[in-house]
């Protein structure tokens, strides 16, 4: 019976005092005769904890966890170290098994966090107001290139640089397609590997809501974001950046370069690959766009006898009161993971997020250096703009999906390669360095690519 | 006994020079940072975060952990939100290092079981809905709304069929017009009738050439499952439209009825609520989507496939709407659901829904004669209670009954939603409780209808704090700590 | 102003027609104000937007319920009395909100209209007739 409660007298009881004779006659009241299912679900049969531990262990022994070897992927998962009280105090049942603070007077807890949260993410992006967060990355950007239309009223065009994540822009176009807005993308400059705020002016029109850009972008690449929102203002656009979280802790804050709305991805922040979710959405914005921000929204206030706590707040914004009018369809936040950035980031603190975001960038510059030219210039660096903890690799030989395969054989996971999104970067892979990466890591990775011999077939990855 | 100074906020317990982590020196050799990141990108001044030690940080969110009812600590009757025990195996198989640490973009060789587990849950999903094809990419109920309507537009566009809109009852959870505006339709609103049901007439007075899809909650908000839902299916069709279920109420006709066979064309799961993820203080979830053969399609891209050696992520969707998001899913949700089906097999998930309805039923019974259920004497697996008679009696409100439970160790149910019925209290007890607790539930809400009313327009007394000031927060809203 | 000098909607807006500057002032009655307790903001539209009769061109919130705002006549918006939306000085929003509610149909006005068709003028009700809806919907 798993995790029920009720005994065969239990169950006698019960239909006595609902006053039906057997769970039968119940459902026969209850469910029309010709929508009921009148055979056991094909499912297979049940597992006791010791038999289905067994068979979890049996499938993840079947899977390569990046924790058992260097792993040099990233394009928006990150590999970075969380502490094991991020671990410790996030898995306590008060926050693990409660829901959203529908009563304020027993969920101060939750509420404390998300205020906290919000704090943290308008300190790091320098905005006025941040929400309790959203899906992912993907769709924290979606939702913000969403509020703009609204915000400008403007219901034309959306100009995002090539740049930016590429699931991202995918999930942005599917947005789009159902309100007809287009979607203009702005390509790379091939030498810098960054968008050109030239072409970013001459891509917006009187009907552009906003420019998105990601900074660093998707090829771990800074953009010039200064100009590319100067471009966007003067268009009478909104300026929209996706950030990497981790990169604030020795990057400018996007309101110094003009943000009006930043997003990021904010799995980075002490939360596990998980194979790509769930994640973090982070959302920030101006206050002046506070009214069009989708999702839930904590803020101080006092109980009946003055004393301070926090409760939901603007929630005329929201589906459950605006219903078809609400800034989005959004319902829940990510609150588990929310919290989770929220004691990694009091962990860490200013020194330990400088720390961290340094020590990727040193270590990111010394894979890069060793790589522009290693195995007889067989492996260069074509993109020249300065890049945070990824940068992009061509392969001389142009056999990325044997190379990485061959890497993954001898133990490491090498990089992501390029070529499903960009064709023309098919001999290009992109490599993250974060700071859990040590040098006799790197200098290993380095070795294993040199070594790895010419004209392999990508036949290894079956 | 409380720890006023750990219950403070974080900033206040922030003093220079402290820390809780410590990052090792780099081991690679020197560069000068101008040389890696040019001065005008980087930032002038550190983070502005509080500097706290690791103590300081333990005790502080142990502490206001505790200010939290949780399913762990408390009878959680929430109605619509399935506030079932979560299992603290699911979190251990789940947090396997070869479940857990895998990589969205590492080789299909390398996560082979991962694979696997996702194709079998697809299954899973697709036998459970009656539904021939599963969708797991999007990330929670609302999302799987989206994804399915715009399934449903990218169908009808294709067909060469130009559909406006989208029909859901009163009754609906807001998402419902919220995610049809969002996926470019006009939402359109459908009567209930008094005890809970779609009212036909309505219904058919509104669907025409241009309506795409109907979205019905069935079991319905009310806790009731829709008598006349062949009819309706049958109506919704011969107008050329999709039936669309909303899932959040699976947990009660898990192998009882199955969405496809009673007429929906598609559906959402909330694998967070009837699989029993945990909700994490309000997410993550998950919106894993199940639609028929003839819309699978054009479901978001990648799926799992398997071609009987190896499974792999099939992209090669051209008639897919796209993306909905980033990476696979929120697959850490989908391994815990995975998990719990596996617990329970074929049959007892039949015995979940069956014993989800009975405690339904069996609080209905006890409850009835204090609190009306305008619908009647039965329910499916939650209820929809009102206090209209106690209120006009003696002006105790829904919301003095909700906080006054918190008194006595009970999570409060929903209150003002359905907005169809007046003092509103939706309660939904889960299979995951005992009689006596039920007992006991109903024991307290048989004392506060004889309890001063003006205890109990002040209620919770017990709490940490008393009733928050909802305006005065909306007002001028304090987003966040001031510096 | 007192509300027998004002013309009304059904929707609750008033509105104060100048035939000298052909500028129609709107604002909210006091009787849709008390019936929407604990008033925490109004949206209202751009300078220059182009509205047409019955179309919702702003917004009013209670904590936790929102309700449109009609526009009585046709014509371009030309001023707003906007509720002040800054950081650094929440009770201005507060005071502004206390100023709609407790003077209505003098400071609390929200919208000044240049009108393009005074036809549409006509079908409004006088401050009587408005009273007689306002009882009828309390029942």
């Amino acid at each position: 019976m798993s995790y029920l409660f009720n005994t065969p007298d239990d169950q006698r009881a019960m239909l006595e005092a609902i006053g039906v004779g057997s769970m039968a006659e119940l459902f026969a009241q209850l469910v029309p005769d010709e929508a009921r299912l009148h055979r056991d679900l094909d499912i297979p049969h049940a597992m006791s904890e010791l038999e289905m531990t067994g068979h979890m262990q049996a499938l993840a022994a079947k899977n390569t966890a990046c924790s058992s070897r260097p792993c040099f992927l990233g394009a928006g998962s990150y590999d970075h170290f969380i502490p094991a009280a991020v671990d410790a105090l996030a898995g306590r049942g008060e926050f693990f098994t409660s829901y959203t603070p529908y009563q304020p007077e027993v969920s101060q807890g939750n509420l404390t966090v998300t205020f906290e949260y919000q704090t943290y993410i308008t300190r790091l992006t320098g905005m006025d107001v941040a929400n309790a967060s959203l899906y992912d990355g993907a769709t924290a950007a979606t939702e913000a290139a969403m509020m703009s239309l609204e915000a400008t009223g403007r219901r034309g065009r959306i100009v995002v640089a090539g740049t930016v994540h590429p699931e991202y822009r995918q999930t942005l176009q599917t947005y789009l397609n159902c309100l007809g807005v287009e979607l203009v993308t702005v390509g790379y400059n091939e030498t810098s590997g960054t968008v050109l705020p030239a072409d970013i002016a001459a891509a917006c029109n009187d009907q552009t809501a906003c420019v998105l850009v990601q900074q660093p972008n998707f090829f771990g690449s800074l953009e010039e974001v200064e100009a590319i929102g100067r471009a966007a203002h003067e268009a009478g656009a909104m300026f929209v950046v996706s950030v990497d979280p981790i990169s604030l802790g020795i990057l400018k804050k996007p309101s110094e370069y003009g943000a009006d709305v930043v997003t990021a991805e904010g799995q980075s922040l002490g939360n596990p690959l998980h194979y790509g979710g769930p994640y973090l959405g982070i959302i920030a914005c101006k206050q002046e766009f506070v009214r069009r921000m989708p999702g839930r929204i904590a803020g101080q206030t006092v109980d009946r006898r003055g004393k301070r706590c926090w409760v939901l707040t603007l929630q005329t914004r929201e589906q459950h009161i605006r219903r078809e009018k609400a800034t989005s369809n959004i319902c829940t936040n990510q609150g588990l993971f929310a919290l989770r950035a929220t004691i990694y980031l009091s962990l860490l603190g200013p020194h330990g997020l400088r720390e961290t975001a340094e020590l990727c960038a040193r270590k990111a510059h010394y894979a890069r250096t060793l790589l522009n030219g290693a195995g007889g210039a067989r492996f260069t660096v074509p993109f020249s703009a300065p890049t945070f903890k990824e940068f992009v690799v061509r392969d001389g030989a142009g056999t990325v999906e044997a190379l990485l395969a061959d890497a993954e054989q001898e133990g490491y996971f090498a990089g992501v390669s390029l070529g499903r999104w960009y064709p023309e970067l098919a001999d290009c892979f992109l490599v993250c360095v974060t700071e859990k990466r040590t040098r006799a890591e790197i200098d290993g990775l380095v070795g294993e690519l040199t070594s790895s011999p010419v004209g392999l077939t990508a036949e290894l990855t079956k | 006994m409380r720890n006023t100074r750990a219950l403070s906020p974080i900033f206040e317990l922030s003093a220079p020079g402290r820390r809780g982590a410590t990052l090792p020196p780099s081991d690679v050799p020197y560069a000068a940072l101008d040389e890696i990141l040019p001065a005008e990108a980087r930032a002038d001044a550190l983070p502005d975060l509080p500097e706290v030690a690791e103590g300081d940080v333990v005790r502080h969110y142990t502490c206001i952990s505790q200010l939290n009812m949780s399913v762990d600590t408390h009878f959680y009757p929430l109605g619509s939100c399935t506030m079932k025990y979560n299992p603290k195996r699911n979190e251990r198989l789940a947090s396997l290092p070869g479940m857990l640490d895998l990589h969205p973009y590492q080789s299909e060789a390398s996560h082979q079981g991962m694979l696997q587990l996702l194709f079998e849950l697809q299954q899973m999903l697709a036998e459970i809905a009656g539904l021939e094809a599963v969708s797991l990419q999007p990330a929670a109920g609302a999302h799987g709304e989206l994804a399915a309507l715009m399934t449903a537009a990218a169908y009808f566009r294709d067909r060469g069929e130009h559909r406006t809109k989208v029909l859901a009852p009163d009754s609906a959870h807001g998402t419902n017009p919220a995610s049809a505006a969002v996926a470019g339709f006009d939402a359109v609103t459908v009567r209930s009738t008094p005890d809970g049901y779609v009212d036909l007439e309505d219904l058919k007075a509104k669907l025409d050439d241009q309506s795409a899809v109907f979205m019905i909650t069935n079991p319905s908000t009310l806790g009731m499952f829709e008598r006349n839902i062949k009819p309706i299916a049958d109506m919704v069709h011969a107008a050329g439209g999709l039936l669309y279920l909303d899932g959040a109420n699976m947990n009660a006709i898990l192998g009882i009825a199955r969405p496809g066979d009673f007429g929906a064309d598609m559906m959402h799961y909330n694998p967070h609520k009837t699989f029993s993820g945990p909700h994490g203080g309000g997410g993550p979830g998950a919106g894993p989507i199940a639609v028929r053969g003839m819309l699978g399609p054009y479901l978001p891209a990648p799926v799992v496939a398997f071609d009987g050696v190896r499974y792999r992520l099939d992209y090669d969707r051209p008639k897919s709407i796209g993306r909905v998001r980033s990476f696979f899913g929120n697959v850490g949700v989908l391994v815990r659901a995975y998990c719990y089906i596996r617990t329970y097999g074929g049959k007892g998930l039949r015995e979940v829904s069956e014993n989800a309805v009975l405690n339904a039923n069996y609080l209905l019974s006890k409850l009835k004669h204090i609190f009306p259920v305008p619908q009647g004497d039965r329910c499916m697996h939650e209820f929809v209670a009102t206090a209209s008679k106690i209120k006009a009696e003696r002006g105790i409100s829904a919301m003095d009954i909700a906080k006054r439970l918190l008194d006595y160790g009970f999570h409060a149910p929903t209150v003002y939603f359905p907005i169809t019925v007046k003092e509103s209290m939706m309660i939904e007890p889960t299979e995951t409780e005992s009689k006596e607790t039920l007992d006991a539930f109903a024991e307290a809400l048989f004392r506060i209808t004889e309890e001063p009313a003006d205890l109990l327009h002040e209620a919770p007394h017990s709490t940490g704090i008393s009733r928050p000031d909802e305006v005065k927060a909306a007002r001028q809203p304090q987003t966040s700590w001031p510096k | 102003m007192t509300p027998d000098q004002l013309k009304f909607s059904k929707t609750h807006e008033w509105t104060h027609f100048d035939p000298a500057t052909k500028t129609a002032t709107v604002g909210l009655s006091a009787f849709a104000l008390e019936a929407l307790t604990d008033l925490v903001y109004v949206e209202l539209p751009n300078v220059g937007r182009k509205v047409s009769v019955g179309e919702s061109f702003g917004e009013i919130e209670s904590v936790k319920a929102v309700s449109d705002i009609y526009s009585p006549v046709a014509g371009e918006i030309v001023e707003t009395y906007p509720v002040p939306n800054d950081p650094k000085d929440p009770k201005a929003a507060e005071k502004r909100m206390a100023q709609i509610k407790n003077d209505p149909y003098g400071e609390g006005w929200l919208v000044k209209i240049k009108v393009a068709d005074e036809g549409a003028l006509g079908s409004l009700l006088s401050y009587a007739d408005y009273q007689k809806q306002c009882a009828e919907e309390q029942h």
